[in-house]
């Protein structure tokens, strides 16, 4: 059983088609990336999977382990292992990132049926991770993402996606506003976390990201659907001809 | 532990023989229905009162009688039938209370409900508390600790006659009876409240704590606390009301009078959770408060904290008269209306000695077709040259039916002085309310979470122990506004 399975999925955002039944399997321990243009369904397929309200499916269905996600709400998706690192990070004035992420890890816990962690404990556990991922216990105090860089919003995108251990992460254009850098601290922070037992599916416009982050596969979405697939000398096919060459072949 | 002697007799004197002879039987543990001349001297006789505060009530009462009720705050509510409600209630107390298990366990029932664990209370915290159920006060703790540094720390009741000279110097010097209608209506009819003194030099090594709780239906809870530091002083006091619920309209209107000698500091902090009506505004407590304090003393000190989440309706304005040279005033507000509350509260900041600071930060927070309205006056009189004054009204709309609105009332009467004024009006966006449901969060907490981020510089103030159980409340208030 694939661990995240896509079919026919076909969503309408203002009346306009803009999944137009995409198919798409992943497995445990595999690294998807998805390629493709502005405005090809990129950001939409990564809402939808999250389950954002608006962003509800039209026909097909998506399934993680096995399990129909269209019943679920965002935030059960998301205890159940669903992760999306935001292209932009939303700012929550006022609200500690260390705090945040207790509630969050601890949501997740109760779900797994885990003991929740206590402050201390968790405290501990936070700053081992973060100093991993050179993320500074004092961005810990500040409040989730307010007056953070990019580079800073980004790591902490990545440094929750760590506390939570999902089954299945969905990295939105994770290299946007990155410089090569942060780019590296960031990559080197999610292939940490491959393993056997979960997947990534990686969103990007660019191949740079790709080179750092190395997939399994990859496919070129246009227009609402995958177009073509295959392995990370794909997307050096992108890099040399552009997507207008492969959507043209297509 | 064993209760206090006081306790003993106050519950003693509430079941002895009465012997006024006029009005209502003699065990009544409550006046009849409405308010008279004979109301009055029924309530002051029940408490032994002496003459000089009979006649105080009775002044206000007169008073009481020529004035209106106040119609400029923008809530609505239906008129109320100041005959229709007992002004006298005593608690169904047993006597004879030797300990505090021997409270009442349905009291204390209740406040465990309230996440309010007495013996923790005690123990841990090492909060002396004053409990007012209804109006007699039935336990009280902590007195002999605060007793030898000089504090004096009992219900007003029994320091008019334990303190007379001092209650008789200060009551209704910082809220003269005729300040406003239920200030004068609270003076003629107030049955108990706080009353605590903290002597010269001593800083008082506790946070003082009273919790109010409306019980006995249609009795209108009339509290009254007065607080005196004397030079180089310091004091913190909590306040946390919460009522059960009613379908008839309960009438609350306390009146707190602070005084702040030179380089004395009074930080008063509120949790007001009084039942809000339903979801259609049926029921709920009408709270109309007047709270102030004078800082009469130079470089003295007076701080409000409150957290508004209950109530019908609520009408109040804790304020600050700064008379002493580098006096500072402070009001930190979150006000929460949900459903079909209405809250019309803020603060009056009146500048009269030089170099006086005042800093107003108020937060409103409004879901369902609740109004919220932040009214504030800041006034710098002729000779309060060099003050200053700082004021940040923010306002937090959930959902579409509810409104925010903010009137703040500017008066400069020097030119040598600043005040700034800053007021924002946001909504919790879709998308804050996305990423922490995509992180697991369920809407409620996500909500609570972005709130009490909205509110974190007032919730700040709150002393520790407040602080955490006044986030849980600011969750639960607004349960069901999102999603």
């Amino acid at each position: 059983m694939p661990l995240l399975e896509i079919k026919n999925a076909e969503l309408k955002l203002d009346g306009k088609d803009i999944l137009k039944g995409l198919s798409l399997s992943v497995n445990k321990g595999e690294v998807h990336a998805i390629m493709g243009p502005n405005g090809s369904g990129k950001s939409t397929l990564s809402y939808m999977l999250a389950g954002r309200d608006g962003y509800e499916l039209e026909g097909g269905e998506v399934f993680l382990e096995g399990q129909s996600l269209s019943k679920m709400e965002a935030d059960e998706r998301a205890r159940s292992g669903l992760f999306l690192a935001f292209q932009y990070p939303v700012e929550l004035p006022g609200v500690g990132g260390m705090s945040f992420l207790r509630e969050a890890v601890n949501s997740r816990r109760k779900f797994l049926g885990e003991e929740e962690l206590d402050h201390l404990a968790f405290v501990k556990e936070a700053r081992k991770v973060a100093s991993k991922m050179f993320v500074k216990d004092e961005m810990l105090k500040r409040a989730v993402n307010v007056g953070f860089s990019g580079g800073e919003k980004k790591r902490f995108e990545i440094l929750q996606m760590a506390m939570l251990k999902p089954k299945i992460s969905i990295l939105d254009e994770t290299d946007s506003g990155l410089d090569v850098d942060a780019l590296k601290i960031v990559s080197d922070g999610v292939n940490a976390q491959r393993n056997e037992d979960n997947a990534i599916v990686v969103i990007t416009h660019y191949q740079r990201l790709l080179d750092y982050i190395v997939p399994d596969f990859v496919h070129i979405l246009s227009d609402g659907n995958i177009i073509k697939s295959g392995g990370p000398e794909l997307a050096l096919e992108v890099e040399k001809n552009g997507y207008a060459g492969l959507i043209n072949a297509a | 532990m064993v209760a206090t002697q006081e306790t003993i007799d106050k519950v003693k004197e509430v079941s002895s023989t009465y012997k006024y002879g006029f009005v209502t039987d003699l065990e009544a543990e409550k006046a009849p229905l409405g308010l008279s001349e004979d109301i009055v001297k029924f309530i002051s006789h029940k408490k032994k009162e002496p003459k000089w505060l009979l006649e105080w009530r009775l002044k206000a009462y007169k008073k009481w009688l020529t004035m209106k009720e106040p119609n400029w705050a923008m809530v609505d509510f239906p008129k109320i039938n100041f005959q229709d409600i007992y002004y006298y209630s005593a608690p169904k107390t047993k006597p004879k209370l030797n300990s505090l298990d021997e409270v009442d366990p349905e009291l204390l029932k209740t406040y465990e409900k309230l996440g309010i664990p007495i013996k923790e209370q005690e123990v841990l915290a090492g909060v002396a508390v004053d409990y007012v159920f209804d109006s007699v006060s039935v336990a009280t703790t902590f007195r002999e600790k605060l007793a030898k540094e000089g504090i004096i720390f009992c219900p007003i009741s029994e320091a008019v006659h334990t303190h007379p000279s001092l209650v008789k110097k200060y009551i209704g010097t910082v809220i003269p009876i005729s300040d406003n209608y239920y200030a004068a209506l609270n003076s003629a009819v107030f049955t108990d409240g706080s009353f605590v003194f903290i002597p010269k030099g001593v800083k008082c090594p506790m946070e003082l704590s009273t919790y109010f709780r409306i019980n006995e239906q249609n009795s209108g809870q009339f509290e009254r606390t007065l607080i005196i530091a004397e030079d180089n002083t310091y004091v913190s006091y909590l306040e946390g009301c919460t009522a059960p619920q009613r379908d008839e309209n309960q009438l609350h209107a306390a009146v707190v009078e602070l005084v702040a000698m030179n380089n004395a500091e009074i930080k008063y902090s509120t949790v007001q959770n009084w039942y809000p009506g339903d979801k259609d505004g049926k029921g709920g407590i009408y709270n109309f408060v007047t709270k102030r304090g004078n800082c009469l003393g130079k470089k003295s000190k007076i701080s409000w904290t409150q957290v508004e989440t209950g109530s019908a309706i609520t009408w109040k304005y804790p304020s600050c008269v700064l008379k002493g040279d580098d006096s500072v005033g402070e009001f930190y507000s979150v006000a929460v209306a949900n459903n079909a509350q209405q809250a019309d509260t803020g603060t009056k900041m009146i500048h009269i000695g030089k170099n006086t600071k005042s800093t107003i930060i108020s937060k409103g927070i409004s879901a369902g077709k609740a109004q919220n309205t932040y009214r504030g006056q800041v006034q710098i009189q002729k000779n309060a040259k060099g003050s200053r004054n700082f004021t940040q009204c923010d306002s937090l709309l959930i959902g579409d039916k509810c409104g925010a609105h903010t009137v703040p009332y500017i008066n400069q009467f020097t030119p040598n002085a600043r005040i700034e004024h800053e007021a924002t009006t946001s909504k919790i966006s879709e998308d804050q309310l996305f990423y922490c449901l995509q992180r697991g969060l369920d809407t409620e907490q996500a909500t609570s979470l972005i709130v009490n981020g909205f509110c974190k510089e007032v919730m700040k103030e709150l002393p520790m122990e407040f602080a955490v159980e006044a986030q849980k409340l600011i969750g639960i208030s607004l349960e069901g506004s999102v999603g």
